[in-house]
This record gives structure tokens, C-alpha cells and sequence, in this order.
């Protein structure tokens, strides 16, 4: 699911849903097209709903950048595991990765949207943000 | 801590066994408040502890505490997960570097704190915590095992009557006083069944 590795900002989302992760990044997708990063993580270890760390490692793995990446999540389970998974990065890759406090799906669109502008993760962040001010 | 790797597989088995005792019961403490999956993300945990307990029973105690915290991470999902997983990492990080079994109270003080910081809660808020916290307490105490065990049962029932203010029983407002809370209840049965074990083999 990864394009333009390196260049903008990626994007992931978490869900405890898959179908709610998928369809947000189909969301996503259809905004920027291909020039994001962009994964999902959505449900947990069994496909149930949930949230889990490995599979949110991997979709920051996917969605990787070296300009950064922001994460986007649903429920307390999935901010929690995010920041548990985004820990295991180690801390200098910790550094780039950002979890939003902003809803899931708008978040996701608006932030993809400055970061298909080549912005820093610190403007994307603040534009996804904004949303819930 | 005197904790050879005998008994922290009897412990690891039995942890696994009473989850799977109760694990309906933690399930329908969850749907009164939460989603309902607590029993099953528990199960979940301790069974992938389970599977590994011969090759963690064999690492020196604060590796062996770390590795089942990061099994339990990676395998219970849900909020539980990075809390459980949190408390048993840093009680394995806190060995490693303590110095000996007199600092096992301040040890655990700070894997507590740590919890908090993982879930920005505190007391009274309905959750684990609010057994982690007294349970601390008495350790600190030297307290008898079984004391201890009765402390966890109670601080477990004292959340039914709280206010949730983090998780999804958060969501439920008032609606959430009047259910014990399934982290707690968890939380009391783990450190119930480690107590007994205590209190029948008496490790100094």
C-alpha cells in the first residue's frame, strides 16, 4: 500500500474495525491518490474488533517515512496500543511518529491532504488537529 | 524475591487457569460497561504466556518479567494489553537494575506509577489501578499474603461503586456506577491467585 516512500508525511489509521480502518484509507486514497503513505490497522490478533500492536508496527512499517508519520485512532484501545507500538520503534524513529487527537476518518482525509503538499509532520498534525478545537 | 523457575511456571499456569475460570464472568463485567471482550483478550494473553512458559520460566527473573509483560502486549489487544503489559515490564526493568528484595515494594510503587502514566488515570477512577494501588500499599506493609489477596477482592468490589472516567465505561457516565469494574476484577483474581500460591509455598 506504500507509495512515495520518503517523501511526504504517511498516514495510519487504526480502528478497533478493519472494515472502519480500510474504509477510511479508501477515503484517504481517493483524496490524495498515490502520493501518501498510507496503511491501516484495524481489528484485533483474531480479526475481530480490536486493536493490536503488532499490526499496528506493521502498518507503520508500511506507511513509513522519513519525513514522519501520523497516526490516527478511534477508541482508548487504539491510542493506547499505538503508543505502545509507536514505543517499539525505538526512540529516534519515535520522534518522527505523531498519534492525533483528531476524529478518525476527517482527521485522516484532512491530514493526508497537507501531507500530499510536501508539508512537515508538525503542520500536519496541527491541520489534522484543528478539527478538534 | 526468591522466585525460581518452578514456581514461576506453577504460577504462570495458574494465572492461566483461573483467567479461563472467569473468563465469562470478566466478559459480562465488561458488557455491562465496555465492549465485552475483556474475559477473551485475557484468555488470549495468558494462553500466549502459557505457550512460552518453559522458555520464560528459564530466564533470570526480571528478563522473565519483561518478556511475559511483552507477550501480554502483543497478544491481549484492547486497552488491557499495553496496562498489563506496562506493569510487568517495568517490574522486570526495576529488578534488573534494583538492588535486592527489600526494594521489591518501590519497585513495584514505580511499575504503578507507570501503569497511571500508560492509562493517565489515577485513583478512584475505575480501573486496575484501584487494586494495583492498595495492593502496593500492603506490600509496602509486609503484609501477609492472604491479607493482601482479601485487600485485592476488596478493592476489586469497591469499584462497582465508582464513577468510570477513562475507557468506555467513561462513555456511560453515572450510568457506570454500580458495575465492578473488569480490569479491576482481573486484576484482583491475577493478584489472588499469585498470593495463594505465596501463602502454600511460602517463598521467603
Amino acid at each position: 500500500m506504500t507509495t512515495a516512500r520518503g517523501a511526504n508525511v504517511g498516514i495510519v489509521i487504526v480502528s478497533h474495525s478493519p472494515l472502519v480502518a480500510q474504509g477510511a484509507a479508501d477515503m484517504v486514497r481517493q483524496m490524495v491518490g498515490g502520493c501518501v503513505p498510507l496503511a491501516w490497522s484495524g481489528g484485533n490478533v483474531e480479526g475481530g474488533l480490536g486493536t493490536h500492536v503488532a499490526g499496528i508496527l506493521v502498518a507503520i512499517e508500511a506507511a513509513w517515512s522519513e519525513a514522519g508519520v501520523a497516526i490516527f485512532v478511534d477508541l482508548g484501545g487504539a491510542e493506547t496500543n499505538s503508543e505502545m507500538a509507536v514505543e517499539m520503534l525505538g526512540p529516534a524513529r519515535a520522534a518522527k511518529v505523531a498519534i492525533c487527537n483528531a476524529p478518525l476518518v476527517e482527521g485522516a482525509v484532512v491530514a493526508a491532504a497537507e501531507a500530499s503538499g510536501g508539508s512537515t509532520l508538525a503542520r500536519v498534525v496541527a491541520t489534522a488537529e484543528e478539527l478538534s478545537a | 524475591m526468591t522466585l525460581d523457575a518452578a514456581d514461576l511456571t506453577a504460577l504462570i499456569g495458574l494465572c492461566r487457569e483461573q483467567i479461563e475460570q472467569h473468563c465469562e464472568r470478566l466478559g459480562r463485567l465488561d458488557s455491562a460497561i465496555g465492549d465485552g471482550d475483556h474475559g477473551a483478550n485475557m484468555r488470549r494473553g495468558l494462553e500466549a504466556v502459557y505457550r512460552e512458559r518453559d522458555a520464560i520460566s528459564a530466564l533470570p527473573l526480571p528478563v522473565a518479567l519483561e518478556r511475559i509483560g511483552l507477550v501480554l502486549v502483543m497478544s491481549i489487544g484492547g486497552a488491557a494489553g499495553p496496562l498489563y503489559g506496562t506493569l510487568l515490564m517495568e517490574l522486570g526493568r526495576g529488578l534488573a537494575t534494583g538492588e535486592e528484595e527489600a526494594d521489591f515494594a518501590a519497585i513495584l510503587a514505580q511499575a504503578v506509577a507507570a501503569v497511571a502514566r500508560r492509562g493517565r488515570s489515577g485513583p478512584g477512577d475505575k480501573t486496575l489501578l484501584d487494586v494495583l494501588y492498595p495492593v502496593q500499599a500492603e506490600i509496602a506493609g509486609h503484609a501477609a499474603p492472604l491479607r493482601i489477596a482479601e485487600c485485592a477482592r476488596n478493592a476489586a468490589q469497591a469499584t462497582e461503586m465508582m464513577l468510570a472516567r477513562r475507557g468506555r465505561a467513561s462513555y456511560l457516565g453515572e450510568r457506570s456506577i454500580g458495575h465492578e469494574d473488569p480490569g479491576a476484577s482481573s486484576c484482583a483474581l491475577l493478584a489472588t491467585t499469585i498470593c495463594q500460591y505465596f501463602q502454600e509455598h511460602a517463598p521467603s
